[in-house]
């Protein structure tokens, strides 16, 4: 058959291996150089921005949850302090009231004394004012009486006798 | 949208079909003359005349075509075969529609004469030779021993300056030998220089219609990543936009998808040229499956591309072959002696035949989707019986149609796939040469 004859595109000419490889190399080294390169750096960089950013995010998150639980933990910590401080507080408030409780029982109590002391005291003057008051009341009626009943010597012998009598009761 | 493609490419398809038609039209016509139809010619005289000075010029070997006018052929029946040959290979003007053609620049190098340098309409449709070279079958040839300067060349019947003839070549296998005739006279044609055929007096450095394709990749390829690149440049770390999303997909697929995982953690050394590679594939293949002017060349489809690719990828992978590298292939450790000297010849071997498989492979499905496609289309001319039946045009076209426009869609498929399995395929052999053997070693102790 003629074909292998007529089937030019399995004979190498060499016009066209001449340009071919010219073509590939313009396509290889300036195109690759000018434009594949940077686009390929491009690419890298803009996906190292990616993959840093959401690093950052990532990281960014966690920190958040980090300062979240940093939060609630002083959160819960000023609670506590809070509690505590309230606490300590009442219980400062109640040992005050107590000692303040206890200083007026024992003021109280000082001034009772001192009351009933004076009580006893005052008591005992007025006794002792009743007395005097009495004693001379006595006094005077004895000395009405007497002066009534003495007109006569032997009334008054009488009388002092009596009293002298008396006298020993005392 | 599946409907909608097929609809697109039934109508790329009937373009592609207006165009062979036209093309088929054209250089396939010979079958309807007559021999009658040759006679009547006014060189036919002439031709005479140059039977009787051809004897004289036995000397150099042209006797034996005296008379210079080519064989009667003995059927018109349509033969597809070198209307598909002819349309896979490269050519030295691009075929418009009809007899439009784009002109394409010819540089002509002939190892005695120098350099011819000018448009293809300098033929004038193979109508004259310019300094010895013709315009035969839309491809560039010398003529040998015409003079130089431009002359007008003998019509062997109407538009057509130039025959083929079968003869039997020094090893009993049949060759066709095209002809030109000049003043009666018969010339032989001699192709450019080819690795098949070394012995040719010239080479041809012309802007054919395969290197135009690959300059077209080249400009697209450059304006789209340039575009891309100052993308980049003026939108640091934003989302990409237009082309460059697009592109973005392709180069962050080969990144991702090939090199990384074929190379290991030095890819980023060789992406450009697996980027290279992608691309410049991609787009001639593309290029190539656009049935109408500027598209339709066959450029990966032609060995010379693919050689130069594959070339280019077994440099890439002997340079960067590392200690452990050279030592598989030439001391296989952790086998038996005798096995190692078994496997040393062969692992040789595999440093040429990885890239040849890749070469071959590309070469082979590109040009077959080319075959196949121009053979539906073929279908068209061999049911309307060359042009003859209109009827039978249509039938061929009914049936044609749809099988081109699923061809054409399943082409596109394989453009794409046979870049990437020549992208991954390259990444494979490099990430093989550039490989840390530390586990193996390890495991050998």
């Amino acid at each position: 058959m003629i074909f292998l004859a007529d089937f030019s595109p399995i004979k190498p000419d060499f016009g066209l291996l001449f340009w071919t490889s010219v073509i590939f190399l313009l396509v290889w080294i300036p195109i690759g150089r000018k434009a594949f390169k940077p686009i390929l750096e491009a690419l890298k960089k803009r996906e190292e921005g990616i993959a840093d950013a959401l690093g950052a995010a990532e990281n960014a998150k966690k920190e958040m949850a980090n300062l979240k639980a940093e939060n609630e933990q002083i959160l819960a910590e000023a609670r506590e302090e809070r509690m505590k401080m309230l606490k300590e507080a009442k219980d400062t408030a109640n040992a005050i009231v107590a000692e303040s409780k206890n200083a007026a029982k024992e003021e109280a109590s000082k001034i009772m004394k001192s009351a009933q002391q004076e009580i006893e005291n005052m008591k005992q003057a007025a006794m002792t004012e009743v007395k005097n008051q009495a004693g001379l009341l006595a006094l005077d009626i004895a000395e009405k009486v007497i002066k009534k009943e003495l007109k006569s010597d032997a009334s008054q012998v009488a009388f002092v006798n009596s009293l002298v009598k008396e006298m020993n009761l005392n | 949208m599946s409907l909608k493609s097929f609809l697109y490419s039934c109508l790329l398809s009937t373009l592609a079909v207006t165009t062979l038609s036209a093309q088929g039209h054209d250089t396939h016509s010979p079958a309807q003359h007559s021999p009658a139809t040759t006679e009547q010619h006014g060189q036919q005289p002439q031709g005479e005349a140059a039977s009787h000075g051809a004897d004289a010029h036995a000397a150099e070997g042209h006797a034996a075509h005296a008379g210079c006018h080519p064989e009667e052929k003995k059927s018109d029946k349509y033969d597809p075969v070198p209307a598909v040959m002819h349309h896979i290979g490269d050519a030295n003007h691009f075929h418009i529609i009809g007899d439009l053609h784009f002109p394409l620049p010819v540089f002509a190098y002939d190892m005695e004469n120098g350099l011819t340098a000018g448009l293809s309409t300098m033929f004038h449709h193979g109508a004259k030779a310019v300094n010895g070279f013709v315009l035969a079958h839309d491809v560039v040839r010398k003529a040998k021993g015409l003079p130089m300067g431009e002359v007008d060349l003998d019509e062997i019947h109407d538009g057509h300056y130039s025959f083929v003839k079968e003869e039997l070549n020094a090893k009993g296998k049949k060759e066709d030998h095209h002809f030109v005739s000049y003043k009666g006279q018969c010339y032989e044609l001699e192709e450019s220089r080819k690795l098949t055929n070394l012995e040719s007096s010239w080479i041809d450095f012309s802007i054919t219609k395969n290197v135009f394709t690959m300059l077209m990749a080249l400009l697209v390829i450059g304006l789209a990543f340039f575009k891309t690149a100052n993308y980049y440049k003026n939108n640091p770390n934003k989302a990409p936009k237009g082309i460059a999303n697009l592109m973005e997909v392709f180069v962050t697929f080969i990144r991702d998808d090939v090199a990384k995982p074929s190379i290991g953690p030095k890819y980023e050394k060789y992406m450009t040229l697996l980027m290279s590679i992608f691309f410049f594939i991609l787009f001639n293949n593309l290029f190539g499956l656009i049935p109408f002017f500027p598209g339709g060349a066959n450029v990966m489809g032609n060995i010379s591309s693919t050689i130069i690719l594959a070339v280019i990828v077994f440099i890439v992978v002997t340079l960067s072959g590392n200690k452990n590298y050279w030592q598989h292939i030439f001391w296989m450790p952790g086998v038996p002696l005798p096995i190692k000297i078994l496997m040393a010849p062969i692992e040789f071997a595999s440093i040429f035949i990885k890239p040849f498989t890749l070469l071959i492979r590309l070469f082979a499905n590109i040009t077959a989707g080319h075959v196949i496609i121009l053979t539906f289309v073929s279908l068209i001319f061999i049911f309307g019986n060359a042009g003859q039946s209109v009827g039978g045009s249509a039938g061929g076209s009914l049936m044609a149609i749809p099988f081109v426009a699923f061809m054409n869609i399943l082409e596109i498929l394989v453009a794409f796939l046979q870049a990437f399995i020549f992208t991954l395929l390259s990444a494979l052999y490099i990430g093989g040469a550039v490989e840390e053997h530390h586990h193996d070693e390890a495991a050998h102790h």
